[in-house]
């Protein structure tokens, strides 16, 4: 059943006395066509994680399996989308997104009916993020939202069983932000994909995710994993719904009680009485 | 017009970019033409420019700047063709970083001048030699630009090949050579004005042509109107050279000058 299986894995940055305990013993079982969020305070790893899921940093202890296989490095199965900075500005939009067509990876015995179709899935993906009319453009013409679709589309490109965003729409203003979660979702349930989803924003982790895995740091490690008590069809006006503003106050609760900012709750707690004192 | 990093029309650029180049010229004119001071220590405009048509008709001129060109761009190109790839390689990889850039730190502050000797013995005095200095003289610093350039390629589109099942070759030809290019240009444009500095100083060596000589038998003579008149076509060459650059970075990445 698990399709991504992690047991017991843990990291250490650096070592002797300035070693990091980045994730500590890490269990965690994802099926496929899952959409799982993560969400923590700063420094809980949940970044880490990801990127380890995604082959792009190493493991110290336990082990890691997609489909079975161990992981010891990126793969074709699981495509990535960054916070920004991952596009390719010389090309435009429509290279971007047939980028991996130019790898070896993805040309190997392609056949002419495979060129076509990669063709086809291209013009497809164009639509699909409504990046018509910006085709031919390059990337730095396009708004922050819409290189952030271009980054989608091309991650999508060569049909990969997992997507993994970091933080994919955390530059992006909140209206935008809105658009992208009903794409994002859109895409998930078109595409079949398992997605497992970085972010520091609570209403998106609730939104988005099937399950919300809230991690918490020093060590990094995984504190809680809710279910959301959300219809698998979903609408913004949901975020207003008293079982998603109940869950909100939960996890929000548990984020302030594990981030282990003392100084920073002692603070707020002397403002609140000054203010009050004040009225 | 203070507020910082705004921007300014084009006519006010313009305006102000010829402004700032004909403010010195004015003054110059100005000083000269008082008399205030003696034409030795500095000729007027029409000196210079009298002087500058004789050594046309006279002394070769044309001729001159033909052979000091050849000399600083087949210098500047031997280190380009090296500095490049090697540039690459420190960029790419921590290792290459670890065993070359601390060796070329320590050699850039070397001066290239006093190179001269060490070249005369190991190349001789013929062409190459003085291709040789102005080639120490870029090198070292183009290697260090290079590896910088590669550097700060983004690691997130490096990070998106690797995701894609991209080679480590692939991704040093698709991602970082390309995304790296118009810095690598610039780099190029960079170390092309610091190879005309050098050349003055190449043809310390055995010269008997070129105009940075030219410079120096001036001296030898008190021909300020002659020194003054080569270091402005230096001047003259190099600006040329730099417009020629930047207008191929615009025709070469045009994705970059686009509207945003």
């Amino acid at each position: 059943m698990a399709y991504i299986d992690i047991h017991r894995l843990g990291k250490t940055f650096g070592s002797g006395a300035r070693a990091v305990r980045a994730l500590e013993s890490i269990d965690l079982s994802i099926g496929q066509n899952e959409f799982v969020t993560f969400v923590g305070a700063s420094g809980c790893g949940k970044s880490t994680l990801l990127r380890v899921i995604g082959g792009l940093e190493s493991y110290d202890e336990g082990s890691l399996a997609v489909a079975g296989t161990p992981v010891s490095g990126p793969g074709v199965d699981r495509a990535m989308v960054f916070q920004h900075y991952s596009l390719y500005p010389w090309l435009t939009v429509r290279e971007n997104i047939r980028f991996c067509r130019r790898l070896a990876a993805h040309r190997a015995d392609s056949t002419s009916a495979d060129v076509e179709a990669a063709s086809g899935r291209a013009d497809a993906l164009v639509e699909l993020m409504g990046l018509g009319h910006v085709a031919s453009a390059y990337p730095n013409q396009l708004s922050g939202g819409m290189q952030q679709r271009v980054a989608i589309a091309r991650a999508l490109m060569s049909r990969p069983p997992i997507l993994l965003m970091d933080e994919p729409f955390g530059a992006l203003d909140a209206q935008t932000r809105e658009v992208m979660h009903d794409c994002i979702r859109y895409v998930h349930k078109l595409e079949r994909s398992t997605i497992v989803f970085v972010t520091h924003d609570v209403d998106e982790a609730i939104y988005l995710g099937q399950r919300v895995v809230l991690m918490a740091p020093r060590p990094g490690r995984i504190d809680t994993v809710y279910d959301v008590p959300l219809p698998a069809v979903r609408d913004q006006d949901m975020k207003l719904a008293p079982e998603f503003l109940a869950l909100k106050r939960e996890i929000l609760e548990r984020i302030r009680e594990t981030s282990g900012m003392k100084t920073d709750l002692e603070l707020l707690k002397k403002l609140n009485m000054q203010s009050a004192q004040a009225a | 017009m203070w507020a910082l990093r705004a921007g300014i029309g084009q006519r006010a650029y313009w305006a102000l970019a010829i402004g700032g180049l004909a403010l010195p010229l004015l003054a110059w004119i100005a000083l000269s033409a008082s008399g205030a001071v003696d034409k030795v220590f500095l000729p007027g405009p029409a000196d210079v420019l009298a002087r500058l048509q004789t050594w046309w008709v006279e002394d070769g001129l044309m001729g001159d700047i033909a052979i000091s060109t050849w000399r600083v761009v087949a210098g500047w190109a031997l280190s380009a063709v090296i500095a490049l790839p090697l540039g690459l390689f420190i960029g790419s990889y921590r290792a290459v970083q670890a065993t070359l850039e601390p060796l070329t730190d320590f050699i850039r502050y070397m001066p290239a001048v006093a190179f001269i000797p060490l070249v005369m013995l190991w190349v001789g005095i013929d062409e190459s030699a003085k291709v040789a200095i102005i080639f120490i003289g870029t090198f070292f610093q183009m290697v260090l630009m290079v590896a910088e350039d590669v550097r700060r390629v983004p690691m997130a589109q490096i990070e998106a090949a690797q995701t894609m099942g991209a080679s480590q070759r692939e991704i040093i030809e698709l991602v970082i050579v390309p995304s790296a290019k118009p810095a690598l240009l610039d780099t190029l444009r960079v170390t092309m004005g610091w190879a005309w500095t050098y050349l003055v100083v190449a043809e310390l060596v055995a010269a008997s042509s070129g105009v940075g000589f030219a410079i120096l038998k001036a001296q030898r003579f008190l021909q300020t109107d002659k020194i003054f008149a080569g270091i402005l076509l230096i001047g003259a060459i190099g600006l040329l050279m730099d417009q020629g650059f930047r207008w191929a970075h615009r025709r070469a990445f045009p994705w970059m000058h686009g509207r945003h």
